[in-house]
């Protein structure tokens, strides 16, 4: 790669195990800054896996994760958000007996800038008023489509140069799922946040990315334009149930 | 009768606990050591027990249709009156106004009572200090009182070999129990829920065996006699004024020393509660992974838990090598663990009133109960178990473990 064009995130050829299954069996795929790429692929492929490979919580037995140009694959974890790379995890994991303005605190745990982080606090009180509201309550006692609004506003308060989402729509009424991905490509678009979204959801994930990976069983199997995925005969079979 | 004592549902759920306490009851009175079978016994403590309890039940069930309405009603607004009055008091008053009533607790009182304060205020401090392990930061130590040992036995040999005063040895033995809550952490770090209480118990079980049987450096189960009390520097009248040097063998001034020492730990782990890392504290106990992905070093995070709950125990375990002036490995066994584990659940996890609560219920019960003599131990099993029934989240429960950011609002 020149220097024009350096990925954001790059993964090349990870492998990384649960004891012995192997669950990912050489990944390679990258990110390009500002862009939404989005991970499809069936249950069990290897998606979640992937993305938490790249937060070095299951670091890879082998191959390497590049972010902005240096090896991430081998750092601790802990690192990772106060370089401006934050996931929001599959299931959402709020601190549930945290109140939800502590939950946001949380995600700006690593900063000392104290007005920033109140600053930031309001910033995701307009994206998500309802958190506003709630501010008092229990995280575990909201609503699935709160939580998942919680935990991307969690995420925020980091403010990430690169956003790992995983499944954000799962379990979520048409409506809320709409407003969390219309929310998604406004911190893109607004605010140049990179994003990487794995997605079940396969039909509104390639109508928001502009390239799109296809994952089976640990192998990445196809990778396009999300609009020429969205045309593919296979996949429309095999993703979008048509 | 059914109808006017209610359902007659409850009063057959009562016959038949009734039944399975007389089941359990008669095993344990009614066999005599040399294999003689007797009724009697066992069927008057039934009796007894039976009767009180559909005494109560009997009352409840009145309660519960209205019959003591002309009664309760005024005083359940009376008190809801007392508490809405008392909760606009600041925090700050009534935590002084308990710290001027233990203040004033030893005298007028006697020995027996000091002595029971005393083991009370220990007991505090195990306990929370436990507290910042398990309910802060969610991880299960059944080996807590090893650190107690820790710092008992620093304190002991440090004053038998080098006669070193109490106040000195005590940041020594702090620091030691730290060491051995490092020690002990680190390996079971990477270790979840059950194995991890698994694990602790062990190392509580390896640190008594050591105490047992390092003879050169413990004398083994003999213990260690002839430990030094603490001094202090007491003003002295005699001929020109000066202060003089004494030690504090009598219970009062001790009871001040454990006072002092229960003061320290109570504002220590109060602020580490407000505190950011009592925060990340609460984020691991909740969610290890989601905590790590907010940048949260969990590793270090552990280790501090523990190291720090370790601090408290071995501040205590130096305390009660001074205030027995013995000590020996009889002391730190498992059931001291579990009765420190139990004060902090019993009383409310996170709660630091709860946890003094918990540990002034569990070292004054047995003491109410000493005229059941060989059944004190069952009586107090039964108070237990009463009580985690009626209050399951503990005496005093937490309102919230941790900072409140709300108040902030
Ligand atoms: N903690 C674990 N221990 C053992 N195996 C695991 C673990 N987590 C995941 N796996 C296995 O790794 C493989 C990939 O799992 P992963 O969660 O990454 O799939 P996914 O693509 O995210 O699926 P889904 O769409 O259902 O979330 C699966 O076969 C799964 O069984
Ligand atoms: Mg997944």
């Amino acid at each position: 790669m020149t220097g024009t064009a350096t990925p954001i995130l790059e993964l090349r050829d990870v492998v990384t195990c649960y004891g012995r299954i192997q669950a990912l069996k050489g990944v390679s795929l990258s990110v390009m800054p500002g862009e939404i790429v989005t991970i499809i692929g069936a249950n069990g492929a290897g998606k979640s896996t992937t993305l938490m490979t790249i937060c070095g919580i299951t670091p890879p037995q082998s191959g390497a994760v590049f972010y902005q140009g240096q090896r991430i694959s081998g750092l601790s974890p802990d690192l990772l958000p106060s370089r401006g790379l934050c996931q929001v995890p599959e299931g959402r994991r709020i601190f549930p007996r945290l109140t939800v303005r502590e939950n946001l605190e949380m995600g700006a745990f690593f900063r000392r800038d104290k007005d920033g982080v109140q600053r930031d606090l309001e910033h995701v009180f307009s994206l998500f008023p309802v958190l506003r509201e709630r501010r008092r309550q229990r995280g575990g006692t909201l609503s699935g489509g709160e939580q998942q609004m919680l935990a991307i506003g969690r995420a925020l308060m980091g403010r990430p140069r690169m956003l790992l989402l995983d499944e954000p729509s799962l379990g979520l009424a048409p409506l809320i799922v709409r407003h969390i991905f219309s929310i998604i490509e406004r911190i893109n678009k607004q605010e140049g946040v990179t994003i990487l979204l794995v997605e079940q959801n396969a039909n509104l994930a390639l109508q928001l990315a502009s390239r799109a990976y296809v994952m089976e069983t640990g192998r990445v199997t196809m990778e396009d334009d999300a609009r020429a995925l969205l045309a593919n005969e296979a996949i429309k079979k095999a993703y979008l149930g048509e | 009768m059914s109808t006017t004592l209610g359902s007659r549902k409850v009063w057959l759920y009562w016959a038949a606990g009734m039944a399975w306490f007389y089941l359990l009851l008669w095993p344990l009175m009614g066999i005599g050591a040399d294999g003689a079978v007797s009724f009697a016994d066992s069927l008057a403590v039934w009796g007894y027990v039976a009767a009180a309890s559909a005494a109560l039940l009997a009352l409840r069930q009145l309660h519960a249709r209205g019959a003591f309405a002309a009664v309760t009603s005024p005083l359940a607004r009376g008190l809801a009156g007392a508490k809405t009055g008392m909760d606009k008091v600041p925090p700050a008053v009534w935590w002084s106004l308990a710290l001027c009533i233990a203040a004033a607790l030893p005298f007028g009182s006697g020995r027996y009572v000091q002595d029971v304060a005393i083991n009370v205020l220990i007991y505090i401090c195990l306990g929370l200090g436990l507290n910042v392990v398990i309910g802060l930061c969610g991880l299960l130590d059944l080996g807590y009182i090893a650190f107690y040992g820790v710092g008992a036995y620093t304190y002991a040999l440090l004053s038998i070999h080098y006669a070193m005063p109490f106040w000195m040895a005590l940041p020594v033995a702090a620091a030691l129990a730290a060491v051995a809550g490092c020690i002990i952490g680190y390996p079971t770090l990477r270790m979840r829920g059950d194995y991890l209480a698994i694990v602790t118990l062990g190392f509580g079980e390896i640190v008594r065996l050591i105490l047992n049987n390092w003879m050169a450096l413990t004398n083994g189960p003999n213990g260690i006699l002839g430990i030094r009390p603490p001094t202090a520097w007491w003003p002295s009248f005699e001929g020109t004024f000066g202060f003089e040097l004494i030690q504090m063998k009598k219970l009062t001034a001790l009871y001040f020393v454990i006072l002092g020492l229960t003061v320290l730990t109570t504002i220590a782990v109060h602020r580490l509660n407000f505190s950011r890392i009592g925060r990340a504290w609460e984020a691991i106990r909740e969610d290890e992974t989601a905590a790590e992905l907010m940048g949260v070093n969990t590793f270090r995070l552990k280790l501090l838990a523990y190291a720090t709950g370790a601090v408290f125990g071995g501040l205590a375990g130096a305390f009660f090598a001074a205030r027995m002036r013995f000590v020996s490995p009889e002391s730190f066994t498992f059931i001291e663990s579990a009765m420190v584990l139990a004060m902090v659940v019993l009383g409310g996890m996170g709660s630091i009133p709860g946890v003094m609560l918990g540990a002034l219920a569990l070292v004054a019960l047995p003491e109410v109960f000493r005229q059941f003599e060989l059944y004190r131990m069952l009586a107090f099993g039964g108070a237990m178990t009463v009580m985690m029934l009626f209050r399951p989240k503990g005496l005093w429960p937490a309102k919230r473990f941790g900072a409140r950011s709300e108040e902030m609002d």
